[in-house]
């Protein structure tokens, strides 16, 4: 019997060792923090939320739909403005080289992460500089009024006003959870700055180390509380270059590669042992005219410039077909998204009757500005200016294309000192408040967002009712609405929502593209 | 001693030169630091002053720099306004890794480029010495970018004999001593917990970067020292040497080649200067964590504080290097000592 139960337990630690799986994820660069409240950019989401950390809610995977993860429920108040949140028992927070939790994940936790946010005399508020872009972007600060721990296990959160987007803003990366106990053992210390780069969270992977413009290295959680997949070792190997990932994936180098280069597509898809997923992206690009700007505070000559442009065409040459026209601002796999709204169709000749009726009939000279750096939503900012230059020639548009880099474009932008410019927007949450009040709002000509600087009565009414009330129909018929009344008013020419690729091995099970273009492998399986 | 005094001396105003251009010439391209951290989101007024109050940029320039070089006096040369991380220990962190591509890149063009270069002076205008030369300038003209990618799409994809990038099989865990992956994977250690295994994937991982990054210097030593040898050998002494019937071999290698080398060795420490401050391209190609590309995205993202710190270290260390060949040069040219 004796023997028997030797053999038994040695043949399962074999094949224990048998199913141990690392996979080795291609990334595109070095995240810059490993805690998500510091953070705006995919990759350092996908390095830091998306596999150390949970927040109180959640997007279910591969959509946007909220669902629970620390939080188990929520109950809203009837005046939409208190939210209070059951949280989840038996959460284990990571164990490390540097870390030993004593107790399980509650309410402390959530209050610390939040109030570090909020509360600028909060002991942890100005550590590793202070800055928490994404959280001050969502307004947060401006629309949270306290957080409250009812009991261990229940966190009430106060609003100064009704936000529908509320939720949705709770389950982004910034309101990932933090341990309360690190922090205090790191206060202790007198390190607080660690908390940033030695990362503990209650996410599927645990941090091993880090070799910056390197690599990245976790293990899976023990103890994680949720459903996970079968990687033991999980390796961000950083890869700058597309071309490089794409060989590094040929030879097996690493399993799955991020922001494959669209020329690769084609060889990706015939390669047998590879498997390419697509999905349509949650972004928008976009051309907008600065309607504060003589002739663009026509109307007419908006409408005209939305005729003149082939949209189909900057489908096939820029994003090489893998891209869809747009004729919203809001990408079609966001919730009222009006489907019913014709697009402007391209035809010189409508744009050359509206320029007449607008008093242009020969014309006139103008400026665009063209992206300097390629994004999902427009890769090639320069080459799409020649193409739309050609294009507004045949209607009498002198175009001179103009750009800057980067963040001389977003200053100058931010001014207001373009006449036409090309921009994009990848969404945050999935939320139709995430484009159309960000990018359209009359608050966010102030802020810098509104590059049209178009402030419309109507329509920013319109946004603002469908953010203060939590009935879906409700808000799904008035952004309906907004939306028609942005189509008549064409302070932007809509030109695409770009496909979004994930490139993977053929042995990669269970991954789902993510409508918000993170990549999250808790569910993966390598077979 | 007065020399040595005289170099040393002249390091001060040099360095306070290069920090005040560095400084106030990234200050001039347009550009904010803050917008870039924001991105398409933009920011309103209010928090944009706050943000720019929290990096120290709403002081008057000058002051600004004051800032800077007191700190850097006593050796803070800042933080990142991207990462939060000090410069210094952000370049502690890149540097072994261009350290080690630009030593084993430099050995690799050493080690083949004065071979050939002598043995094209030795075959002057014979078919191999015409073959040598029109071969370095296709070498010397090579688009790194492009040879990067030729080598990979060879020796990885098609042969699968060396690794696609990186700098060791990320599967290993090397606790780091040196930074330098050729040292630090001999630790007893590691030794005996791996073998040599990863000593081998660090050399493997650095076959096809050096490769690259040696291919310019290789054709740059080559020429010079075919160009060198060719002068030398010219020489009466070689001529006298010849006469008195010593071998070829002991002319080539003993007569000639110690005189040809001073111009090599000149040459060296110029491409050992332009190396080691980072090799931009090769460092992206091969996804190499070096100082190069940390410098350069410094610039993209305006992140100041990085600028202004990496270059000074930079500066430094091409500055020490030439005060170090002066030092060479004093001792084997007894001219210079009067």
């Amino acid at each position: 019997m004796k023997t028997l139960v030797i053999f038994g337990l040695l043949l399962f630690s074999a094949q224990y060792s048998a199913f141990a799986k690392s996979f080795v994820y291609c990334s595109e660069g070095s995240p810059s923090s490993f805690n998500p409240q510091l953070v705006t950019d995919g990759t350092s989401t996908n390095a830091t939320s998306a596999t150390l950390y949970n927040g109180l809610v959640e997007f279910e995977s591969g959509t946007t739909k909220i669902i629970p993860a620390l939080a188990t429920s929520w109950e809203i108040s009837k005046d939409k403005k208190t939210y209070t949140f059951k949280l989840r028992k038996g959460v284990k927070f990571h164990t490390t080289k540097y870390f030993t939790p004593s107790r399980e994940f509650n309410s402390s936790d959530v209050l610390f992460s939040i109030d570090r946010q909020r509360i600028t005399t909060h002991p942890f508020h100005s550590v590793s500089g202070g800055k928490y872009e994404y959280f001050e972007g969502m307004e947060m600060g401006k629309i949270i009024k306290d957080v409250k721990a009812l009991d261990s296990s229940t966190v009430q959160i106060t609003l100064n006003t009704p936000e529908a987007p509320f939720l949705a803003n709770m389950a982004m990366s910034f309101m990932g959870i933090l341990s309360e106990e690190y922090g205090a053992q790191l206060s202790a210390a007198n390190k607080k700055s660690d908390i940033d780069n030695f990362p503990i969270g209650t996410g599927a992977f645990v941090f091993q180390s880090y070799a910056k413009d390197s690599a990245i290295k976790y293990s899976s959680h023990p103890n994680f509380w949720g459903k996970h997949g079968n990687i033991d070792k999980l390796i961000f190997a950083i890869t700058p270059d597309a071309n490089v990932r794409h060989q590094k994936l040929k030879t097996g180098e690493c399993q799955f590669v991020n922001e494959p280069s669209p020329a690769d597509i084609p060889e990706m898809k015939k390669n047998n042992q590879l498997i390419v997923m697509q999905d349509a992206g949650l972004n928008v690009g976009y051309l907008s005219m600065n309607v504060t700007k003589k002739p663009f505070d026509n109307v007419l000559v908006r409408q005209a410039i939305n005729h003149a442009l082939n949209k189909k065409s900057y489908i096939d040459a820029i994003y090489l077909g893998n891209a869809t026209i747009a004729k919203n601002p809001l990408p079609p796999t966001i919730w009222s998204y009006n489907d019913s709204i014709k697009d402007y169709e391209y035809s010189p000749e409508k744009a050359r009757a509206l320029l007449a009726k607008a008093g242009f009939p020969n014309g006139f000279e103008t400026e665009i500005w063209t992206l300097p750096v390629s994004r999902p939503y427009n890769p090639n900012g320069k080459k799409m200016g020649e193409l739309m230059q050609a294009d507004l020639a045949k209607v009498g548009i002198k175009v001179k294309l103009v750009t800057f880099d980067w963040p001389t474009y977003l200053k100058k932008a931010g001014l207001g000192d373009q006449q036409m410019l090309q921009m994009g927007w990848t969404g945050d949450n999935g939320d139709p408040d995430n484009f159309l009040n960000t990018l359209l709002g009359c608050g966010a000509v102030a802020s810098g967002s509104n590059y049209a600087k178009w402030c419309d009565k109507k329509f920013n009414q319109l946004v603002t009712d469908a953010k203060s009330t939590p009935d879906m129909k409700k808000r799904t018929m008035l952004y309906k609405e907004a939306q028609k009344v942005f189509k008549e008013q064409a302070p932007w020419v809509t030109l695409a929502h770009s496909t979004v690729f994930k490139a993977m091995a053929k042995n990669i099970k269970g991954y789902k593209v993510d409508p918000l273009g993170h990549d999250n492998f808790t569910l993966v399986n390598v077979e | 001693m007065k020399f040595f005094l005289k170099k040393f001396l002249d390091l001060i105003p040099t360095l306070l030169g290069i920090s005040l251009i560095c400084f106030f010439m990234i200050r001039l391209i347009p550009g904010d630091p803050v917008l870039n951290l924001v991105g398409e989101r933009g920011v309103d007024p209010t928090r944009y002053l706050e943000m720019k109050k929290s990096l120290g940029l709403d002081l008057p320039i000058i002051e600004q720099f004051w800032h800077f070089l007191k700190a850097a006096l006593q050796g803070n040369l800042g933080t990142s306004i991207v990462s939060n991380n000090s410069v210094w220990a952000e370049f502690m962190e890149r540097f072994p890794a261009t350290v080690e591509l630009g030593m084993v890149g430099l050995f690799f063009a050493t080690l083949i480029g004065i071979p050939l270069g002598i043995y094209a002076a030795i075959k002057r205008n014979s078919f191999f010495d015409y073959f040598l030369m029109s071969t370095s300038l296709v070498g010397y003209s090579m688009p790194i970018f492009w040879w990067g990618l030729i080598l990979i799409l060879i020796f990885s994809v098609k042969l699968g004999l060396t690794p696609v990038s990186g700098r060791i099989d990320l599967t290993f865990d090397i606790p780091l001593f040196s930074g330098l992956y050729l040292i630090d994977t001999l630790q007893v250690s590691v030794i005996k917990a791996e073998g040599f295994k990863p000593f081998w994937s660090a050399i493997s991982h650095l076959i096809l970067p050096a490769t690259a990054l040696g291919t310019i210097p290789l054709a740059v030593i080559a020429r010079m020292t075919r160009s060198s040898m060719l002068e030398v050998l010219g020489e009466d002494y070689i001529r006298t040497a010849r006469a008195k019937g010593i071998k070829k071999s002991r002319i080539i290698s003993i007569h000639a080649l110690r005189n040809a080398l001073i111009p090599i060795v000149t040459t060296l420490a110029l491409l050992f200067g332009s190396i080691i401050t980072g090799a931009i391209l090769t460092e992206t190609i091969f996804s190499w964590p070096g100082i190069g590309k940390w410098i350069v995205q410094s610039i993209t993202a305006r992140d100041y504080p990085v600028i202004q710190g990496g270059v000074l270290i930079i500066s430094f260390i091409i500055i020490m290097t030439n005060i170090f060949v002066d030092i060479i040069y004093y001792f084997l040219n007894p001219k210079m000592r009067n």
